[in-house]
């Protein structure tokens, strides 16, 4: 068992831990607070997999932009009294958690006891590549430098758009 | 690398209209009571764009590595938005002071509209054709709620967004799997590759996706629910850009991506576009009869253009495509200018939209009620009118495609619609009433409407000036 390894199982752990922990939260605030763990652990497991760009994606877009949206939501629905969620038997409890554990159990089978599937020989290398800033960057910058430029005219256009919507007095 | 000073000429119409719309913007944050300026660089700019595109419109071939079009068809449609931009541009001038939302940023909008409407006609590469259906809708989605006290306005707005938004998610679904299944983005080569292999079912449900999410954009029946609300409920003259400018932006594009070459290898996009341009021209024109506004009856007209010009798609042959690039120029002059006719008879608090309102307005506004006649003959294709060699064009084209049914209903679904659109002149001529309230029309209203009213009967009698350009293309 290579170092790398143990970091994966430390580390999945960590993002079962926290996807769980964030699900038996009672209060909205604290489950908030794991998400955040959650998608932190995630972040890192693809740093292991050396998609550092995703892995810099994840944070910026999930726990930044994503995670501002679900505290505002919370903040706005005023959710106080946790209390009253009480929790009943239900037939689409049911169902959900056989499709979970389907689900499961389908993923062991095609990534780890399948031999059809398994063809789990490593990285590609053309696949790191891809996953690095630089390699973006050189796309972003040179192939597909009008669509970025495009985007800054698109953004400009939905902040106008924005302030002429929303703003009280023109 | 960085962007050549050849990409910024060869994509001169689009650097043009950028660049004014910036400007726009930035005398409009340096300065306070800005409107009349604003809207005159906007429409200086946008006659210099014309002109850029008209001069450049022989320079055909790629620029920005690949990733979009210059010279001809580009060109010739940027053109057909800056002629929809400048004359919304003239006749919103009095219309958004009547309603008082006199505001620089109306006009930044509408150049940036422009902008993505031209990206969408010159996209060589999806990603560019996304971007610049972006760019449109999100325009529109502001300019529906412009006069934001007002309920209907924001209603508009709110649709337009929410299923608009929702359609877009289906057009990306459909490039994302289109991407799938062939690892390119670039339009060409996805045609060409479903040339070389038989087309795949991630490939098939790709375009699918896409075809709805085009649909949806050009107004075509089941995808039209949208349609007569966010027309009533906009201002008038936005409307009128929307209608005009929208659909033949998503017409560009979808002359693009369905390609007559790509419509006759893969049978089933024919089959399931010739039913969508049915469905639309049926239902858009029997709807359109119980009407009682103009405003929505104009609005479910635009749902029947959308089935006759999508015959010329079906069609995909020379005829069909020269019938609808000929037909959308048509269409632009002649709905933009019926919509201006109610812009200027349009008060303060929506009155004056109905049939009834029309009533015996000929003999109190002769030139206004001419002019709205002839929209509404050019509008159900009667001869010698522009809206009748578009139809005739399109038609001719599905019957060579061996489409005759789809003709026979385009034809007879027209009759139906004289009934409507002429029984606007019958009460503006036939009838003495006129109760209606005096026009804010300026002299730069009038100006655009009568050069709508000139190009409707000079592209009626002279269609050889269009159509000669047009040959060129394919």
């Amino acid at each position: 068992m290579t170092a790398e390894t143990v970091l994966f199982f430390i580390v999945a752990a960590c993002a079962i831990a926290s996807a769980v922990l964030m699900v038996m939260q009672r209060n909205p605030v604290m489950s908030a607070i794991f998400l955040i763990g959650n998608f932190f652990t995630i972040a890192f497991l693809y740093l292991i997999l050396q998609a550092q760009l995703l892995a810099v994606l994840q944070i910026v877009v999930y726990t930044g932009a994503i995670m501002v949206l679900v505290v505002f939501v919370i903040m706005l629905l005023n959710l106080g009294d946790e209390k009253k969620l009480t929790e009943r038997f239900d037939i689409k409890k049911v169902l959900g958690v056989i499709l979970v554990f389907g689900f499961l159990l389908e993923m062991l089978y095609l990534f780890g006891i399948s031999e059809e599937t398994r063809v789990y020989a490593g990285l590609n290398p053309k696949a790191v590549a891809v996953g690095t800033v630089e390699s973006m960057g050189k796309a972003m910058f040179s192939t597909y430098l009008f669509p970025f430029e495009i985007t800054g005219l698109l953004l400009l256009a939905s902040i106008v758009g924005a302030v002429v919507l929303a703003k009280r007095r023109l | 690398m960085s962007i050549s000073f050849q990409d910024v000429i060869a994509t001169g119409p689009i650097t043009v209209v950028s660049i004014v719309a910036l400007v726009v913007l930035i005398v409009e944050t340096i300065r306070d009571k800005t409107e009349l300026l604003t809207c005159w660089i906007s429409i200086t700019g946008l006659v210099l764009a014309m002109i850029v595109a008209f001069t450049s419109i022989e320079n055909t071939g790629t620029a920005y590595s690949g990733m979009v079009n210059t010279g001809g068809y580009a060109n010739f449609f940027a053109v057909v938005f800056c002629i929809a931009g400048l004359l919304s541009t003239m006749l919103s001038k009095s219309y958004i002071q009547k309603e008082n939302i006199e505001h620089g940023e109306y006009y930044f909008l509408l150049l940036l509209a422009v902008v993505g409407m031209m990206l969408m006609a010159a996209a060589a590469d999806l990603i560019i054709f996304f971007l610049g259906l972006e760019l449109m809708s999100v325009t529109f989605y502001v300019m529906a709620g412009f006069v934001r006290k007002r309920q209907a306005s924001n209603e508009a707005a709110l649709k337009y967004f929410l299923l608009g938004a929702f359609a877009t998610g289906f057009l990306l679904y459909g490039i994302a799997l289109l991407y799938g299944s062939t690892g390119t983005t670039n339009i060409e080569s996805i045609i060409s590759r479903a040339d070389i292999l038989p087309p795949n079912t991630t490939f098939l449900i790709g375009l699918g996706l896409l075809l709805i999410g085009l649909a949806f954009k050009v107004a075509a029946v089941p995808f039209h629910m949208w349609v007569p609300d966010v027309y009533e409920g906009s201002p008038t003259t936005v409307s009128g850009f929307m209608s005009t400018g929208g659909k033949a932006a998503a017409f560009s594009a979808l002359l693009l991506i369905f390609a007559p070459k790509l419509v006759n290898l893969v049978g089933p996009i024919q089959e399931v576009l010739a039913v969508l341009s049915a469905l639309s021209m049926i239902v858009g024109n029997v709807i359109a009869i119980s009407q009682t506004s103009i405003k929505r009856m104009l609005a479910y007209s635009s749902i029947a253009h959308a089935g006759y010009l999508l015959t010329g798609v079906v069609a995909a042959n020379a005829s069909g495509t020269k019938g609808i690039l000929f037909y959308l120029i048509a269409y632009t002059v002649m709905n933009i200018g019926a919509f201006g006719v109610l812009s200027t008879f349009e008060s303060k608090d929506r009155q004056n939209l109905t049939f009834d309102d029309y009533a015996g307005l000929s003999s109190k506004k002769p030139v206004l009620a001419g002019l709205m006649a002839l929209f509404m003959f050019s509008l159900s294709g009667i001869p010698p009118f522009a809206g009748f060699f578009g139809k005739y064009y399109v038609f001719v084209g599905a019957v060579e495609a061996g489409y005759t049914w789809l003709a026979i209903v385009g034809v007879l679904m027209s009759v139906v619609s004289v009934y409507y659109y002429l029984r606007l002149v019958v009460l503006m001529y036939f009838k003495e009433q006129a109760v209606i309230s005096e026009p804010t029309v300026s002299s730069l209203g009038l100006t655009a409407l009568v050069i709508s009213g000139v190009a409707v009967v000079e592209l009626g009698i002279f269609p050889s000036t269009v159509l000669n350009i047009i040959a060129n293309f394919f």
